[in-house]
């Protein structure tokens, strides 16, 4: 089992609902936010292109995170989610230096956080919650070790990219194009 | 003067004609939109916390969701998967919905003024005091110039009680910015040409369409749940979108086609599509021939309208404005020219929408799968009152000639109406606002301002402080939609349905529901009969009992969609009298040509921003309801600031960089906030956009406040739609200033 993500970045709006939902469902203190918005325009007027992306932790399977975590804090859990360890946590800002995603920050209780991929509601068999509420189905959350899932299919039928592959850490969040 | 048709007798054409809106009231089942029975209890079991329905405030689309909260304290809003208008997906206001409930800037008391008005020193009173205060001033009113000097100006779910109140006051003095400064000009171009307006949720079938045609709509950064919904449905099944804006919108970043078109041009794009489709005999001859009036006339006055012609005028080239119209044809009849929604822009905004209503009609598309469907509403009968004072005069009487073809009241109007210089035939005295910051809806706030001045009493009613607030005689605080029960929510869909809000949680503070205070100040003014039940709960057992539901049962389903009684599509050659003069589509309204204006619309040019101005856009971002929700702790976070827009080459220019701060300074030398600069392509060198709603000057809103620019403070001036007063307000030009300090 590996849980991943598609971002279907032909149907994103950019409008942020998966920020809010987020921040709501796993009560995200004000000032932080473990999923945003990314658009990137390319081109010049009048000939351009508009990418849209709904950004988040990679869950990478060689996570640069976890490798440098001096307490084993941050960990893998089942189905290659990583996951922080509040009580384990230092708040050294080791990860934070180290994920190419800049995808951590320091919750103001004092450990490092980011996004779970909502492994509580995943494990009461629902989506998370930023995939459960995007009101144009952009995402697709499943288990890619799975042929017949959502997420397989998607990732055989359609092309896609990883963000920074040079980083060389195997993200688990897809982009379809 | 006998042809005009107005919007009553339509609803009675329509309630008996063949394609009758009304659906029975009968004792009716639920259905769910798979087709399986709904379980009540699904949604209470599958999960620990505490659910309560409602249907969201935040933008008026009114999607139906749950109020989740965990161990008693407030969690999460999610959409009802039974609700047609989300889908069971919130959009990011409604998710970000209980940002509105905690926002600990809200209104908590109510507040009489102490000093001049505008200075903002309230006293705080109790609601008695409060109501003294309002029915002494509303006696006084009434005994000095009549009732009808009073006007309730409204935006939002608790409106209609405000609205019996005044009625039941004597007074029919009751607008909504959403006309006069938005959609106006697309109710009555649809109502001049197929007899009925598009409504709303839009009647629109974009989730079976094959081409749909936005024009300055910029699905996606407005985010009308459902209708963004069924654009990502119609885009990723392959439907060809052609969006036409001076801006690369997201939708434009969707589109097979995008014609950045020189703002204000608009209208002859319009002409040349239906003069290539005529030419070209593109368009459905059947469907003209059996459903249309006019095509003859129209053929003739669009001969000239080639697209050479409109070429130098638009910037779009011949060839694009030829294989755009093809597609349309050849997707006809799925195919939408959308009509749009904030529609206010040049002061010729009736002929612009009704040229591509024309446009439509040529295509087939009204009426037909792909199209235009037929909208079914539920009929929910309303507890009975006496019937209300006939009032002697209304704000109409202060433009006897103008706007003939108005079917609401204006607010700009009634603004008008209330500086005595206009006219003394309707003189505004007394001002109830609800929900609504005008200041920051109506056009050109001096003008506002100068109004207010002159009133005897401006009630406001509201949950957060607002510039309007900030000028009331009397602030009265109500509470969250999270917080009361409302009206049922029987919104125009594919299906009739109903959806029940319930109160989730207390009110916090002082806040009270808006029927409670409309009840009140019933009672103070010996109105009370009028408000048969003096519980929101009793009257809305009432209308639920009358469809065979209840409470109860609405707090479990949340929504309740009620059997389709008639088809969706309907011009599939049945016979079909439209509620027009004719009978028919009016390809050539005789009712425009007997008030004076085009039967056809005709292409006049605007006028051109100076050298060194450039024209000033303005829109919507998705996580913002205009300036409602700029203070939300949960969607200021998402998007704190407005920026605006400029060209590259533009900036180049100026100087000008990315991400500094500039102020805008429009013809009238009236200069902006700051604001932050974004320099993109995504815009023409002509013209600079913003999102409208920041840069609030009201001080007790401590996120917003002064936090980018207003773009209505630049609005100084309009053009004014003649055919029904909508204020064209696209017609400013800004150039910059880099003193920010």
């Amino acid at each position: 089992m590996r849980y991943a993500m598609a971002i279907d970045t032909k149907r994103c709006v950019g409008c942020a609902d998966c920020v809010v939902a987020c921040q709501t469902e796993n009560n995200v203190p004000e000032g932080y936010c473990r999923d945003w918005i990314v658009e990137e325009t390319i081109g010049a007027f009048p000939e351009l292109q508009l990418e849209i992306r709904s950004e988040r932790c990679n869950h990478c399977a060689d996570s640069p995170c976890v490798r440098c975590c001096p307490t084993g804090a941050s960990h893998y859990e089942e189905g290659g989610v990583v996951l922080v360890n509040h009580d384990e946590c230092i708040g050294c800002k080791a990860c934070i230096a180290s994920c190419p995603y800049d995808a951590r920050f320091v919750h103001p209780e004092g450990y490092v956080d980011k996004c779970t991929f909502c492994i509580h509601r995943v494990r009461e068999g629902k989506n998370p919650a930023c995939v459960d509420v995007c009101p144009t189905h952009a995402m697709i959350f499943g288990d890619v070790d799975d042929r017949n899932s959502d997420i397989s299919k998607a990732l055989r039928t359609r092309k896609y990219k990883t963000l920074i592959p040079e980083a060389g850490t195997e993200p688990h969040v897809f982009y379809l194009l | 003067m006998g042809k005009k048709l107005n919007r009553r007798e339509f609803i009675k054409i329509a309630g008996m004609g063949a394609g009758g809106l009304a659906v029975g009231s009968s004792f009716l089942k639920p259905v769910s939109l798979f087709g399986q029975p709904v379980s009540k209890e699904k949604l209470l079991t599958s999960t620990f916390s505490e659910v309560t329905p409602t249907y969201c405030e935040i933008c008026f689309w009114k999607c139906a969701g749950w109020v989740h909260k965990k161990e008693g304290k407030p969690w999460k809003i999610v959409g009802n998967p039974d609700d047609t208008h989300s889908n069971g997906r919130f959009c990011p206001r409604g998710t970000g919905g209980l940002g509105a409930y905690t926002d600990p800037d809200r209104l908590k008391t109510p507040l009489i003024r102490v000093e001049e008005r505008g200075k903002q020193v309230f006293r705080e009173a109790s609601w008695d005091e409060a109501f003294d205060y309002i029915t002494g001033k509303m006696n006084r009113i009434k005994e000095k110039y009549g009732p009808e000097c009073m006007a309730l100006f409204t935006h939002g779910s608790g409106g209609g009680y405000f609205k019996n109140l005044i009625r039941a006051y004597g007074s029919n003095n009751i607008a909504a910015p959403s006309y006069a400064q938005c959609r106006g000009p697309r109710a009555e171009a649809y109502l001049l040409t197929y007899g009925e307006g598009v409504g709303s949720p839009e009647r629109t079938d974009i989730e079976n369409t094959k081409c749909l045609v936005l024009i300055g709509s910029h699905i996606g950064e407005n985010m009308h749940n459902g209708q963004v919904q069924e654009f990502t449905k119609a885009h990723m099944n392959g439907a060809t979108v052609i969006t036409v804006d001076p801006r690369f919108s997201t939708a434009a970043s969707k589109s097979k086609y995008w014609l950045p078109i020189k703002p204000s041009t608009d209208l002859a794009l319009l002409l040349a599509w239906i003069n290539v489709i005529i030419e070209e005999e593109l368009y459905d001859k059947e469907y003209v021939k059996k459903y249309t009036y006019g095509f003859e006339a129209l053929k003739k006055a669009v001969k000239h309208n080639t697209p050479e012609w409109a070429y130098p005028i638009t910037t779009i080239k011949p060839h694009v404005i030829r294989e755009t119209a093809r597609e349309m044809a050849a997707a006809a009849p799925a195919v939408i020219i959308h009509p749009g929604r904030h529609v206010t822009w040049y002061g010729d905004d009736t002929q612009r929408v009704r040229a591509g209503a024309i446009l439509n009609a040529l295509l087939g598309s009204w009426g037909r799968r792909g199209g235009f469907y037929a909208p079914s509403k539920a009929h929910v009968p309303k507890p009975k009152h006496p019937a209300y004072p006939k009032p002697s005069k209304g704000w109409r009487d202060a433009f006897p000639d103008k706007y003939p073809l108005a079917n609401l009241a204006l607010s700009s109007g009634i603004c008008d109406a209330t500086i005595p210089s206009t006219t003394d035939a309707c003189s505004i005295k007394g001002w109830i606002v609800y929900g609504t910051n005008l200041i920051q809806t109506l056009p050109q706030p001096e003008k506002t301002i100068k109004a207010i001045q002159n009133l005897e009493l401006l009630v406001a009613i509201d949950i957060m402080p607002s510039e309007i607030t900030g000028w009331a005689d009397v602030v009265l605080p109500e509470c969250t939609y999270l917080e009361r029960y409302d009206d049922l929510r029987i919104s125009q869909g594919r299906m009739p349905a109903i959806a029940l809000r319930a109160p989730a949680f207390e009110p916090r503070y002082n806040s009270k529901p808006a029927y409670w205070m409309a009840v009140q100040l019933a009672g103070r003014l010996g109105l009370s009969e009028y408000f048969p039940y003096e519980r929101i709960e009793d009257y809305l057992e009432y209308r639920l009992k009358a469809v065979g539901s209840s409470l109860e049962e609405m707090k479990k389903l949340g929504v309740k969609n009620l059997p389709l009684e008639q088809e969706l599509y309907f011009l599939n050659g049945e016979d079909y009298e439209f509620a027009t003069p004719s009978g028919k589509i009016e390809l050539y309204s005789d009712t425009l040509a007997e008030y004076g204006f085009d039967p056809v619309p005709r292409y006049k040019a605007h006028e051109e921003p100076p050298d060194g101005f450039y024209r000033l856009l303005y829109g919507r971002a998705p996580m913002h309801s205009f300036g409602r929700t700029t203070n939300n702790p949960l969607l200021t976070e998402l998007k704190q600031e407005n920026e605006v827009w400029i060209n590259p080459k533009v900036a180049r220019e100026w100087g000008i960089e990315n991400g500094e701060y500039i102020r805008l300074e429009n013809q009238d030398k009236v200069i902006s906030n700051k604001i932050k600069v974004k320099v993109t392509e995504r815009i023409r060198h002509d013209c600079v956009y913003m999102v409208h709603g920041f840069g609030h000057r009201q001080k007790q809103l401590h996120r917003g406040y002064n936090r980018g620019a207003d773009d209505t403070r630049l609005i100084t001036r309009v053009n004014v739609d003649p055919i029904m007063g909508g204020t064209g307000m696209r017609v400013n030009f800004v150039t910059f200033r880099k003193e920010v300090a």
